[in-house]
C-alpha cells in the first residue's frame, strides 16, 4: 500500500525491502491492521508524510531473511513486532522507555521510531504490505507463542498494549470511577483493563452506537452517547455525585469529532494539530486532583488545550506512546487466563488489494467498523 | 456528597464486580503493573548485544533534526526528499529546531506540495492517480454508506454536508484570485 496524498492510497509494486543494517530482518507479513492513528496520516495531518510511503505499524508475520548480527531470530519464525522501533541500549531503552528510543529516529528527538508513521517518526515503511524491514530484530520482535493465533498477536502489537497502558497511566486504585473517551479499539481495551486494575465503575463515551454496544458487551462498561446530551461533561458530573471521575482516559486523540469550529480549524484547515475536544472533555470531567491519561494520537503541532483548568484543578496528566514490549508478558498471562480475548473486536478482514476501500470505510465509520485487519499475500 | 468528606457511593461493591467481570482485580496492586515504576532499569536489554549499535550506511545525505548531535545509527529509507517539496523539507530540517512552529509548518506545506507534485507527475505515467479507486469511495456503496450514517446519532453527520464546501472552497477562492490577477495584468498590458 502506498500513500498518494490526503485521503488517497493505492496498491503498488515496490521492491522487497533489503537488509540495510546487520541487525535487520525482513518479515513476510501475514496479518496487519489499520489503526485509528493511521487516520492522522491518511488525513494529511502528520507533518512529513511523504507520497510513496507505506503505512502500517501493527503487523505480524514470518521471518524471511536476517542480517549478519541477528542471533535471536531465524528464518521461518512466526513473529509479532511492536509498533515501536527501538535499540535496547540507549539512555531511554535502558530504563524501559522503548517508545522514546534515541537511536532510531534522525528526523526528530521528541518522538521515537514507528513503522509506517511518516518521516517525523523516522521514515520507515510499514507493514500494510507483503514484506517489511524490521530494524533491531534481536530487540523488538518476539516469537508468537504456539497457543496464540495471529489475529490475537496483531492486536498486541499496539491496540491492546496501548489500551492496557492507558489504564495503567491512570494510576487506578480499587473503587475508582474511570471514564474513557472514545470507544475505538484502544478505548475498549482501556475500559476492559481498568477492571483488571480494580476500577469500581467504568464509563465509556462515544457517538457511534455500534461501538458503545461493544463497550457494553466486550468491556462491561456503562455507556453514554455524547450526541444525546447538550453537555456531556455536565452529565458526567451529575452521575458521579457532582464530584467527577477519578481517572479520565483520552482514547480518541486528535481525530476526535468535536463541534463545527473544531472540525473546520483542525480536520479541514489544519490550523491545529488536530482537535483536542476529547482531551478538553477529560480535563473538565475529572475530579479535582484526578488523573488524566492520554492515549489518543496527537501530532507535533499545537492544539488548543485547556491548560488553565488542568492547573487550577491540580490534575496529573500522564501520557506516552506505549512501550509495547514491556506489557507483553503480563498480557500473555491475561489472555491465557481468559480475561482478555483481543480478537473479539475485529469486525473486518480486508485483502491488501482492497486497502483503499478499507481506509475509506474505517475513516468514514461505515458498516459498523471497529477494527479492520489486512490480510496480505492472498 | 461533594460538600462532605465521603465519596459518592458506587453502584456495585468490589465483591459484586469480582463475580461479574472476568479477571476483576487481577492487577489490583499498583506496584505490580508492567510499566510501573516508569524508569526501571532493564537488565536484559531485551536481547541487545551492543553498547552502541553498529551504524547503518548513509546512502544519500539523510535529513535530520538539528536537535540530534549526529545521524542516528539506524534510520528509515522510505522516500528520500525530491523536487520542490524536497527542497522545503531539507530547508526545514537544516534551519529550524523542533521547538519552532516554522519547522512543522514548513513540513506540512511541503506535504501539500508533494501531493500536488506527485499528482501532476502521475499524469505523465501509465498509471495516473485515480480519485475513485484511491479514495475508496466505492465502499460507500458496498459498505452501507447511507445506513451507517443516518438515524444513528453520529456527531459528524451534522457537518458532513458542508465538507465538500470546505474542501473545494479554498481552491475556488485561489482560482478566482488567479483569474482576477491575470485579468488585471492583461488590462494593464493592453493600455
Ligand atoms: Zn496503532
Ligand atoms: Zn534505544
Amino acid at each position: 500500500m502506498v500513500y498518494r496524498g490526503p485521503y488517497k492510497v493505492r496498491v503498488e509494486e515496490k521492491d522487497v525491502p533489503a537488509i540495510e543494517h546487520p541487525n535487520d530482518a525482513v518479515v513476510r507479513v501475514t496479518r496487519a491492521a489499520i489503526c485509528g492513528s493511521d487516520l492522522h496520516l491518511y488525513h494529511g495531518m502528520m507533518p512529513d508524510t511523504r507520497v510513496g510511503m507505506t503505512f502500517g505499524h501493527e503487523f505480524v508475520g514470518v521471518v524471511e531473511e536476517v542480517g549478519s548480527s541477528v542471533r535471536n531470530l531465524a528464518r521461518g519464525d512466526r513473529v509479532m513486532v511492536p509498533f515501536n522501533i527501538f535499540c535496547g541500549t540507549c539512555w531511554y531503552c535502558a530504563r524501559g522507555l522503548y517508545s522514546n528510543c534515541h537511536n532510531v529516529n534522525p528526523n526528530a528527538t521528541a518522538v521515537g521510531g514507528i513503522y509506517g508513521y511518516s518521516h517525523t517518526c523516522g521514515g520507515y515503511d510499514g507493514g500494510q504490505a507483503e514484506y517489511v524491514r524490521v530494524p533491531f530484530a534481536d530487540v523488538g520482535p518476539a516469537v508468537i507463542p504456539g497457543w496464540m493465533d495471529d489475529e490475537d498477536a496483531v492486536l498486541l502489537t499496539d491496540a491492546l498494549a496501548t489500551g492496557y497502558f492507558g489504564a495503567q497511566l491512570g494510576d487506578i486504585v480499587e473503587g475508582d470511577v474511570v471514564v474513557v473517551f472514545g470507544a475505538g479499539p484502544v478505548g475498549l481495551y482501556a475500559a476492559k483493563s481498568a477492571w483488571l486494575m480494580g476500577a469500581g465503575r467504568v464509563i465509556v463515551i462515544d457517538h457511534l452506537e455500534y461501538r458503545l454496544a461493544k463497550a457494553r458487551t466486550f468491556a462491561h462498561a456503562e455507556t453514554y452517547n455524547f450526541c444525546e446530551y447538550d453537555d456531556i461533561v455536565m452529565h458526567l458530573k451529575k452521575i458521579t455525585g457532582y464530584l467527577g471521575a477519578d481517572v479520565a482516559i483520552d482514547a480518541a486523540g486528535a481525530e476526535a469529532d468535536g463541534n463545527f469550529v473544531q472540525h473546520v480549524t483542525s480536520a479541514k484547515l489544519k490550523l491545529q494539530g488536530g482537535s483536542p475536544v476529547a482531551l478538553n472533555w477529560a480535563i473538565d470531567s475529572v475530579r479535582k486532583g484526578g488523573t488524566i491519561s492520554v492515549m489518543g494520537a496527537y501530532g507535533p503541532m499545537f492544539s488548543a488545550v485547556k491548560f488553565g483548568d488542568a492547573l487550577n484543578k491540580g490534575l496529573t496528566l500522564r501520557m506516552n506512546q506505549c512501550p509495547v514490549k514491556r506489557q507483553w508478558p503480563r498480557l500473555f498471562e491475561h489472555i491465557r487466563n481468559g480475561y482478555l480475548k483481543p480478537s473479539d473486536i475485529v469486525t473486518h478482514r480486508i485483502p491488501l488489494e482492497h486497502i483503499a476501500e478499507g481506509y475509506h470505510m474505517f475513516s468514514a465509520k461505515l458498516d459498523g467498523c471497529i477494527k479492520p485487519l489486512i490480510v496480505a499475500g492472498s | 456528597m461533594t460538600y462532605t468528606s465521603e465519596r459518592p457511593p458506587l453502584p456495585e461493591t468490589s465483591e459484586q464486580l469480582r463475580a461479574r467481570i472476568p479477571g476483576w482485580g487481577a492487577d489490583l496492586d499498583p506496584k505490580d503493573r508492567p510499566s510501573v515504576p516508569k524508569l526501571q532499569w532493564q537488565e536484559d536489554r531485551t536481547g541487545a548485544h551492543w553498547e552502541f549499535p553498529e551504524r547503518q550506511p548513509e546512502k544519500w545525505p539523510r535529513e535530520r533534526s538539528i536537535e540530534h548531535e549526529f545521524l542516528t545509527p539506524v534510520f528509515g529509507t522510505s522516500c528520500p526528499p525530491a523536487g520542490f517539496s524536497g527542497m522545503l523539507r531539507k530547508l526545514s530540517y537544516r534551519k529550524y529546531s523542533e521547538g519552532r512552529a516554522a519547522h512543522w509548518l514548513l513540513l506540512l506545506a511541503a506535504d501539500r506540495v508533494d501531493a500536488w507534485e506527485s499528482h501532476i507527475r502521475s499524469l505523465l505515467t501509465l498509471r495516473p492517480d485515480n480519485p475513485i479507486t484511491q479514495t475508496g469511495v466505492l465502499s460507500e456503496f458496498s459498505r452501507h454508506g447511507v445506513s451507517s450514517r443516518f438515524g444513528k446519532k453520529r456527531a459528524d453527520v451534522k457537518h458532513q454536508m458542508l465538507d465538500p464546501v470546505i474542501v473545494t472552497g479554498p481552491w475556488v477562492l485561489v482560482g478566482g484570485l488567479v483569474f482576477a490577477a491575470i485579468r488585471r495584468m492583461l488590462r494593464r498590458g493592453g493600455r
